[in-house]
């Protein structure tokens, strides 16, 4: 069950930027629905998310779909090309790298408003 | 618990619902690859979160097309999601009362937000509210 090493915590993060993403999809259901009770029902509670607080948690999300987005790549390409298993490791180095080049980037431009 | 492949990622089951629940996931995987990862370029990167107010959303659903993508985005990620948390039921929930109640619940939840995501995205009119 447990191979240990790069392949356990590639999986344990999976599921956690999973269960955290599904938590703040639920609530933006929510959130987006309240469009059908107007204009100040809708503008008073999505500005919320322009609070600080809410700008700092909205760079933690992108992070979690961004990781969750290229592990599961990584997921699916081994499992649909068995040829690649023995190159897991690397495939996890590679997410790890392409995480960092769209992240950093993305995060700055996100948070550059705070500043 | 669930038997894991070299990735890192589920076994491929054998067959039936769960091989169909595996493959799906893959494949809606793909998907949201573009409908997800294209929405936080839309929302958070070309816009920000202080652009979008109840115009934006007018705007925005002006076009049935774009309807057509969050309502693609809402089906695939909403039973994505909920499909990856019946697995970790099935995984971590080992007391037999408790595990069909949090089954029910996955599915109840599943039901419900599809519902009011649906309604939002196919009843909402510009004059809403008023």
């Amino acid at each position: 069950m447990y191979r240990g090493g790069t392949g356990q915590w590639a999986w344990l993060l999976h599921r956690l930027t999973g269960v955290g993403v599904l938590l703040f999809l639920l609530i933006h259901i929510l959130d987006t629905a309240l469009v059908l009770f107007g204009p100040e029902v809708y503008d008073r509670v999505i500005k919320l998310y322009a609070l600080p607080l809410f700008r700092v948690s909205e760079v933690g999300l992108a992070a979690a779909v961004l990781y969750h987005a290229l592990n599961g790549i990584r997921i699916t390409l081994i499992d649909f090309f068995p040829v690649l298993s023995g190159r897991q490791r690397e495939l996890f180095y590679g997410v790890v790298v392409v995480f960092a080049l769209v992240f950093v980037p993305g995060a700055f431009w996100m948070l550059k408003p705070l500043f | 618990m669930a038997e894991l492949s070299a990735s890192g990622g589920r076994a491929r089951p054998a067959s039936g619902f769960e091989l169909y629940a595996w493959l799906f996931m893959r494949v809606s995987g793909i998907l949201l690859l573009v409908l997800a990862l294209g929405h936080l370029a839309i929302m958070h990167i070309l816009n920000s979160v202080e652009e979008i107010d109840f115009a934006f959303v007018v705007a925005r659903w002006g076009n049935p097309l774009w309807r057509l993508y969050d309502w693609l985005l809402l089906m695939l990620a909403l039973v994505h999601g909920l499909n990856g948390l019946r697995v970790m039921v099935h995984d971590y929930v080992r007391a037999p009362g408790l595990r069909v109640f949090s089954l029910v619940s996955v599915y109840f939840l599943a039901l419900l937000f599809l519902a009011v995501g649906t309604l939002a995205i196919v009843t909402f009119h510009p004059g809403a509210g008023s």
